[in-house]
This record gives C-alpha cells, sequence and structure tokens, in this order.
C-alpha cells in the first residue's frame, strides 16, 4: 500500500507532551514498580510466600513489615509474590479479550447481515448481565479456581471491543482509501487487515489500556469471593478475603488492597493519557458498567 | 422482548451445560454417595427430563409467575427475590443519589476550572474512586466506622431488636416513614451510610469523569456563547443551558452507573451482611442452586432491560430532537 502512495512526510518520533506530566510520570513509575516486584520477588521477599514459619496475627513491625497473617506467613512476601499472579494474568486477559472481541467486532462490522446480526446479539446478551455475578455464576460453575476465572472473565469482557471496533469498522469501511484499496483489488481480509485495522487500532488500545484496571479488579473480585485463586496461592483478591474472616487484624488486608489499587490507578492514569494523545472522544463512550 | 428469552436461554444452557453437578453440591458427599437419594432428588427437582423440556416447563412456570423452588432453602425463589431485590435497589438508590449529586457537580466544576489546580484534583481524586477494590474499600470502612469508631452499625439492615416496618415497598427507609416509626427510619438509615458510601465512591468518580467531559463539550458551543452574550447571569447560562445541553451523556452513565452498582453490590454486601441480590447470587452460585440463579439472572436482566428502556424514554424527556426521531 505505501508504495503506491506518495510519500508522506513521517514525523520525527518525539515523546508525546502529555506522558511527561507528572501524573504520566508516576503512573509509569508505579507501573516499572510493579515490573520489577514481578521479576524479583524471589530475592526481594524476606520469606517464601507459603512458608509458615512466624508467629500468627502479628502486626507490622520491623522485622514483618505488613504483619504475618492468620496462619503465620510474612504477608510482605505474599503481597510481592502476588504481583506474579495478578498483574501478568490480568495483562493476558486484556489482550486476549482484545483480540477476541475486535477480531469478532471487525467481522461483524465488516461482513455484516447474518454473522453482524448473530455476534451484536450475543454480545448484547452478555451486557444485560453485571459483569461480576454472570462471571461469578460461570466460575462457580466451572468450579473455583484461576484459569476457570480466567475463562468467566474472557466470557465477560469481550464484547466491549466488539462494539468499539465494530462501529470503527462501519465508519472506516466507508472512507476513501478504504474504497480505493478495494477497487485496486485487494479482497475483503487485505483489506479489513491493511486497510481499515491500522486505522482504527489507536481507541482500540486505548480501551484495552483501561480495562486492564478492570481486568485486576474483576479477577481479584473473584479471588476475594473464593472463586477465584485457590488457598495458598499468594492472590491480592484472595488475600483481602482472609482478612475478611480476620477483620481485627487489619494488616492482612491492608497491603494487598493498596497493592491492587496501585496498579488499576497507574493503568487508569496511563489509560486518559494515551487517550488523550491518541484519540480523544471514542474509548470514553464504552468505558463503564464495571466494577 | 427477544433479549428477555434470550436472558432466559443463556441461565438455563449456563447452569445446565457445566461440569458440575448440582446434585453433589446440594446434598453434599454423603446423600450423594447414596444413589436412592440421587433419584429422588434429581426426579423431585426434574433432573431426569431431557433438557429441552426442563427448559419448556422452567419457561412455562415462568409465565406463571413462578420461578421454581430453591434447592437449597425449599423456599419459592419469586419470594426470596421478592426479599433479597428491595434490599438491593435501597442499597443503589442511596448511592446513586449521592454519587448523582456529588458526580455530576464535581464534573462540573473541574469543566468550568478547566486546567487549574482544583481541575487536576478532582480528576485524580474521581480516578482514584474507580481504582479502588470495592470489596477493599469495604473492608477498611468496617474495621474503621463500625470496628473501631462504633460509629454506624456494620451489617445488617436493621438491628436486631427492632422489628422490620410493615412492608409497602420493601425498602425499609420508606416503609418506616410510612408507618412513622422514627426510629426504625433512623436506625434504617444509620445501617445504609457505609455500604452506601462505599458503593456510592466508585459511582461518583464514573459521573464525574463523564460530567466533565460532557460539560466541556458544551462549554464550547456556540449557544453558550451566546447566552452569555446575551447577557444572562453565570448561574442561569450554566443550568439552563450548559447542564441541560450536557444532561444526554450524563444521562447515559448514569445508566451505566446504576448496573455497576448492581455488580458492586455483590461485593459490598459479602461484607456487610446485606441480605439482597448480591449476597442471594453470591450464595446460589457458589452452591449451584439453579433455580436460584436462573431467578437472579433473570430477574438482573429484567432490571437491566427496564434500565436501558428508562434511559430512552429520558433522552425523549430532555432532547426533543429524539423524540421527533
Amino acid at each position: 500500500m505505501t508504495a503506491a502512495m506518495p510519500v508522506l512526510r513521517r514525523r520525527r518520533f518525539t515523546t508525546p507532551r502529555a506522558l511527561r506530566t507528572p501524573l504520566a510520570i508516576a503512573a509509569i513509575a508505579v507501573i516499572a514498580f510493579w515490573l520489577v516486584v514481578i521479576v524479583l520477588a524471589p530475592v526481594l521477599s524476606p520469606a517464601g510466600p507459603l512458608s509458615q514459619a512466624f508467629d500468627r496475627l502479628q502486626p507490622p513491625s520491623a522485622e514483618h513489615w505488613f504483619g504475618t497473617d492468620q496462619v503465620g506467613r510474612d504477608v510482605l512476601s505474599r503481597v510481592l509474590h502476588g504481583a506474579r499472579v495478578s498483574v501478568p494474568i490480568a495483562l493476558m486477559l486484556v489482550v486476549a479479550s482484545m483480540l477476541i472481541g475486535s477480531v469478532l467486532g471487525a467481522v461483524a462490522g465488516y461482513f455484516g447481515r447474518v454473522l453482524d446480526e448473530v455476534i451484536m446479539r450475543v454480545a448484547d446478551l452478555v451486557f444485560a448481565f453485571p459483569t461480576i455475578i454472570l462471571a461469578m455464576v460461570i466460575a462457580a460453575s466451572l468450579g473455583p479456581s484461576l484459569g476457570n476465572a480466567v475463562i468467566a472473565i474472557l466470557v465477560v469482557s469481550w464484547p466491549p471491543y466488539a462494539r468499539v471496533t465494530r462501529s470503527l469498522v462501519l465508519s472506516a469501511r466507508q472512507t476513501e482509501y478504504v474504497v480505493a484499496g478495494r477497487l485496486l483489488g485487494n479482497g475483503p481480509f487485505t483489506s479489513l487487515t491493511k486497510d481499515v485495522l491500522p486505522n482504527i487500532a489507536a481507541p482500540v488500545v486505548v480501551l484495552a489500556t483501561l480495562d486492564v484496571g478492570t481486568a485486576i479488579l474483576l479477577l481479584s473480585g473473584l479471588s476475594f469471593l473464593g472463586l477465584g485463586a485457590v488457598p495458598p496461592t499468594p492472590e491480592w483478591g484472595a488475600m483481602v478475603g482472609d482478612g475478611v474472616q480476620q477483620f481485627a487484624s487489619w494488616w492482612i488486608a491492608a497491603a494487598p488492597g493498596l497493592s491492587i489499587m496501585t496498579v488499576v490507578l497507574a493503568f487508569n492514569v496511563l489509560g486518559d493519557v494515551l487517550r488523550d494523545t491518541l484519540d480523544p472522544r471514542t474509548a470514553d463512550a464504552v468505558k463503564g458498567g464495571t466494577l | 422482548m427477544l433479549l428477555l428469552v434470550g436472558v432466559t436461554l443463556v441461565t438455563f444452557v449456563l447452569t445446565n451445560l457445566v461440569p458440575a453437578d448440582p446434585v453433589q453440591a446440594s446434598l453434599g458427599e454423603q446423600a450423594a454417595a447414596n444413589p436412592e437419594i440421587v433419584e429422588a432428588f434429581r426426579e423431585r427437582a426434574g433432573l431426569d427430563q431431557p433438557l429441552p423440556v426442563q427448559y419448556v416447563t422452567f419457561l412455562g412456570n415462568l409465565v406463571q409467575g413462578d420461578l421454581g423452588t430453591s434447592q437449597q432453602t425449599r423456599q419459592a425463589v419469586s419470594a426470596e427475590l421478592g426479599r433479597a431485590v428491595p434490599a438491593t435497589i435501597e442499597l443503589a438508590l442511596g448511592a446513586i443519589v449521592v454519587s448523582a449529586i456529588l458526580g455530576v457537580g464535581l464534573g462540573m466544576i473541574a469543566a468550568l476550572k478547566r486546567r487549574s489546580a482544583v481541575d487536576q484534583i478532582i480528576r485524580l481524586v474521581s480516578t482514584i474512586g474507580i481504582s479502588i477494590p470495592s470489596f477493599w474499600l469495604a473492608l477498611i470502612v468496617y474495621y474503621v466506622f463500625f470496628f473501631q469508631l462504633r460509629l454506624f452499625p456494620g451489617s445488617g439492615r436493621l438491628s436486631a431488636i427492632l422489628t422490620p416496618p410493615p412492608t409497602v415497598t420493601g425498602l425499609y427507609t420508606v416503609d418506616s416513614l410510612i408507618a412513622g416509626d422514627m426510629v426504625a427510619f433512623s436506625d434504617a438509615l444509620a445501617h445504609l451510610v457505609l455500604p452506601a458510601s462505599v458503593l456510592a465512591l466508585y459511582t461518583i468518580g464514573l459521573l464525574t469523569r463523564f460530567a466533565r467531559s460532557a460539560v466541556l463539550e458544551v462549554l464550547d458551543q456556540d449557544y453558550v456563547r451566546t447566552a452569555r452574550a446575551k447577557g444572562l447571569p453565570g448561574r442561569a447560562v450554566l443550568l439552563g443551558y450548559v447542564l441541560r445541553g450536557s444532561l444526554v451523556p450524563i444521562i447515559t452513565v448514569m445508566g451505566i452507573a446504576f448496573g455497576s452498582l448492581l455488580s458492586g453490590t455483590v461485593l459490598v454486601e459479602n461484607v456487610f451482611s446485606w441480605n439482597g441480590i448480591g449476597q442471594y447470587s453470591y450464595n446460589a452460585a457458589t452452591r449451584l442452586d439453579l433455580p436460584a440463579i436462573m431467578g437472579v439472572g433473570l430477574v438482573v436482566g429484567v432490571v437491566y432491560i427496564l434500565l436501558n428502556l428508562l434511559v430512552d424514554v429520558l433522552y425523549g424527556v430532555i432532547d426533543p430532537r429524539v423524540r421527533v426521531a
């Protein structure tokens, strides 16, 4: 395609101004911090995440910064190892639901007719339930495990991508460059992947960034209810769940909950910044209906 | 209507095509090991019939308002839902009223003071609001305001020593007012404070963000400038022109926000032992109580559809152009 078009002046890449605001830098720093923790968790942790070597229910101290839990595990070590569970799974979930949703949405928008009807009606059905209730029913039916929670979240999280992608494809399909591409002999597949998708990618990526937080909240929410990570997995939501049983020992839940919040907040801020930079309008319309 | 049938089908298929065995979940292992008990149970629950027959039976009962009997409690699902739904509605209404006022207000302030320090702070706070895990916040609030400070009651809808007011709407606060029982009213209200606040924080964040961008969009419109140029006082412009013009997207988000409240209740009711839809669906899901799950799915699905309908109707009220179309 590019070869056939007149040479466009390429803008030199500079860091967008929005990414240089203090808030954006803070968000990137928080995400970088957790990525380091994910890699170095075993080195940084004072104890193993499953080791029950300590006295039970000790409040935070110099020895145990975040205290110990109901079976004598070091909460700090579990929080650090917890990053290895929640963050990578959430990222993977978002990529997967983005792929599934946008492929279905693109197919629905591009080919229309029966495919469009079927795909979008199924999406409507999923939209007709509160996400966590549907996810909870699916996770409970499949049996509590991290893998099943992931499946449950996938089922409920693709429709927003399908809706956005579909509407973007619908309008992109009418544009002159896509029509020109078809006239030049591009088949539907080439047209979709080479002409349409690159031009609608930005809003979908923005949506995905804003969705990382939602995915972490859903995953930890299910684990909190006992329908996700199974003990003794050091998952943040499940650790907050432990705190409900022992609510007088506030420190059991404090650090894991705070960790969830920092990650979610960082991705939400980053998503906002990306949206302001790449796509001021679109992504707004579909963010919502979550936890 | 088609969506409704779809909802029944989804809940039905979902609860039947899963590997988990409801017999095992309801009876416990010991009884499930006894084939006679299992057979009797399956027959009573109609589980021995082929699936399409089960579905048609279910639909037939449904049309007559019969949602079946909970396999767990042996009570009619419709009666149980009749108690759980008002509890959640009360909670969600409390939260949505607070968040509509605060969220729209904060969003307008942020938009009017665009790029100022106030705007920055409001944006950060609203983003924090949608980033806090509600179940964690619930726990913290429970610990601080109930366990430590004893400022508010921490669980249930009414203190155990009081009797619930006679049922009219099912909302304890409204019913006690109707009955003129001020003691019960203030007690019910106090019980509402903590869970409703926790739920509201997320919707406040959501509404603030959307109200801000909706108002920003309107502020630049010609008709707002004209109104200012005509010399209308600031407040009249703000309420009559800016707010009115940005109401359509705000109403849309309110619909979404109310939906997300229903989701949020699952986690928050869990911490505050609030016997609403959230707790009910949690119990139904974890015990694989199929009639109860289908009942919840149906009720929640209907509520969602009604909500969308309400939003659509409100569009027409707000924006005359929609009525013509």
